[in-house]
């Protein structure tokens, strides 16, 4: 199993490590409940150097990425852009983020769990191209931190004022004696910064983070935070066979850019939705969860794909892909808990309402 | 921690009898490997329920575990306390008894182990 470079620190921290996508990570230090609350109070960081980094390079760089990715990459030096990685049939290998870093270089932020796969589709898509690709995710590592006191604190922490950005863009600034990427990005519905640089230097910062009161937080609680914000994960809201509309996605799928991979079966899957990403409620204290299956009447429709019981809101709350028939605010479901029938109400999917300025 | 005067099962449910009946709960081992307790199904008083089958569930905010009885007993009591305050199952794991039962069969106890044989593991 592979190792982040702060992994004796979160040994030394005591946290609760797991498996995940191959690497021994924290998946929580105190608990799940208490981080969560502190990312959505004040602020925590977090390792995520398990993420997946390529390297597009070349004179094609731009061209190749607007083929290979389905959201229009513009030639700006200061914007995130998220974006599918879209097979032939038009479905998601994966989802990820987009930096345009330097003319001709362009970073491509993936999933843990699927950089390999990922690799030997952009390695054999760029073939056709003037580019190379380069997988990066060894040379760096990782940290996000999250929250809303993080703007008060970022620059200081850095020594350079970052706390400028506008949410989706970054700059490389100066740290110690080379550089990181810094963008205000992030994955738990709260304002606040994803740092990508050098292990020393990210080590480093994850010190100096914890020593101004930084709360350390583990992948337990970046799941809480990023459902309850609606946000997406690969392998339950995002998967092989769930197409973009289907999962609520269709903003990042530019049916109007030239040409992309899966272009085609997205225009046929726009037109064929027959399921629909929804929020529920259980009105019943239960937890639904994964894999969990929905029910109309007795009548099979559909899977959750995520649910939880939050520190921070009263009722069990979930995301379900159901079929599109039943899919209506306010219709009366039940969700399979083990031996029960759990009755649920579909409600919209906005269970956070994110408090910083886009 | 291991408590002493208890009877442990290896899926980590601790039973401590007293006469004909029983208490049961998870042990320490089980809430830490757990986290943060946030919910408990009960079992519903009445219920027969064979030695090893579920008897109910605990979840962290992670994960669901089923919950297995150490032996074949009739539900007589739950603590529906829990309900309200699951995270006494982390402060205090044997205090914490989740259901009482009747105990069926006696000669079951020998497949339980005491607090020198029980291994914190798994």
């Amino acid at each position: 199993m592979k190792k982040t470079a702060l992994y004796e620190n979160h040994l030394k921290l005591n946290a609760k490590m797991i498996e995940y996508a191959n690497y021994e990570m924290p998946v929580y230090y105190e608990g799940i409940n208490a981080e969560h609350l502190s990312v959505r109070t004040h602020m925590g960081i977090f390792d995520v150097s398990h993420m997946g980094e390529f390297l597009i390079e070349g004179e094609d760089a731009l061209r190749f990425v607007n083929y290979l990715v389905s959201n229009v990459i513009e030639d700006d030096l200061t914007k995130v852009t998220y974006a599918l990685l879209l097979n032939d049939d038009g479905y998601p290998l994966d989802d990820l983020l987009v930096y345009v870093v330097q003319k001709n270089k362009i970073l491509l932020v993936v999933n843990a769990g699927n950089k390999e796969k990922d690799l030997l589709w952009v390695t054999k898509q760029a073939k056709k191209f003037d580019v190379t690709v380069r997988d990066l995710t060894n040379d760096y590592s990782q940290v996000a931190i999250q929250g809303p006191k993080v703007k008060e604190t970022i620059d200081q922490l850095l020594d350079t004022t970052v706390s400028d950005l506008s949410f989706m863009t970054f700059k490389i600034v100066p740290y110690q004696d080379g550089h990181v990427i810094v963008s205000r990005t992030g994955y738990t519905g709260e304002d606040g910064f994803e740092i990508y640089g050098y292990h020393d230097f990210i080590i480093k910062l994850w010190d100096d983070a914890l020593n101004v009161g930084v709360k350390p937080c583990g992948l337990g609680a970046r799941d809480t935070l990023r459902f309850q914000a609606n946000l997406p994960l690969y392998g339950q809201e995002i998967a092989e066979d769930i197409t973009p509309y289907e999962a609520g996605l269709s903003f990042a799928v530019k049916l109007d850019k030239e040409d992309f991979l899966g272009k085609k079966a997205c225009i046929n899957h726009k037109a064929n939705k027959t399921r629909k990403l929804v929020g529920f409620e259980l009105l019943e204290r239960n937890i639904p969860r994964h894999g969990y299956i929905v029910l109309k009447d007795e009548k099979e429709i559909g899977i959750v794909t995520t649910g939880y019981l939050l520190p921070d809101y009263d009722k069990p709350i979930g995301l379900a892909l159901v079929d599109s028939n039943y899919g209506d605010l306010k219709t009366e479901i039940q969700i399979q808990i083990r031996n029960k029938a759990v009755p649920a109400v579909i409600r919209n999917k906005k269970f956070y309402t994110k408090n910083y300025k886009k | 921690m291991i408590k002493e005067g208890l009877l442990y099962a290896k899926t980590h449910e601790w039973l401590k009898v007293e006469g004909k009946e029983a208490l049961v709960g998870i042990s320490d081992h089980a809430q830490e490997a757990l986290g943060d307790v946030v919910f408990i199904e009960l079992p519903k008083v009445g219920a027969v329920i064979k030695k090893g089958e579920a008897f109910g569930a605990v979840e962290s905010v992670k994960a669901a575990s089923d919950m297995y009885l150490p032996i074949s007993g009739k539900v007589l009591e739950v603590n529906s306390d829990l309900e309200s305050t699951p995270e006494n199952l982390n402060s205090d794991p044997y205090g914490s008894w989740i259901a009482r039962i009747e105990i069926l069969d006696e000669k079951e106890f020998k497949d339980l182990a005491d607090h020198t044989e029980y291994k914190e593991e798994d």
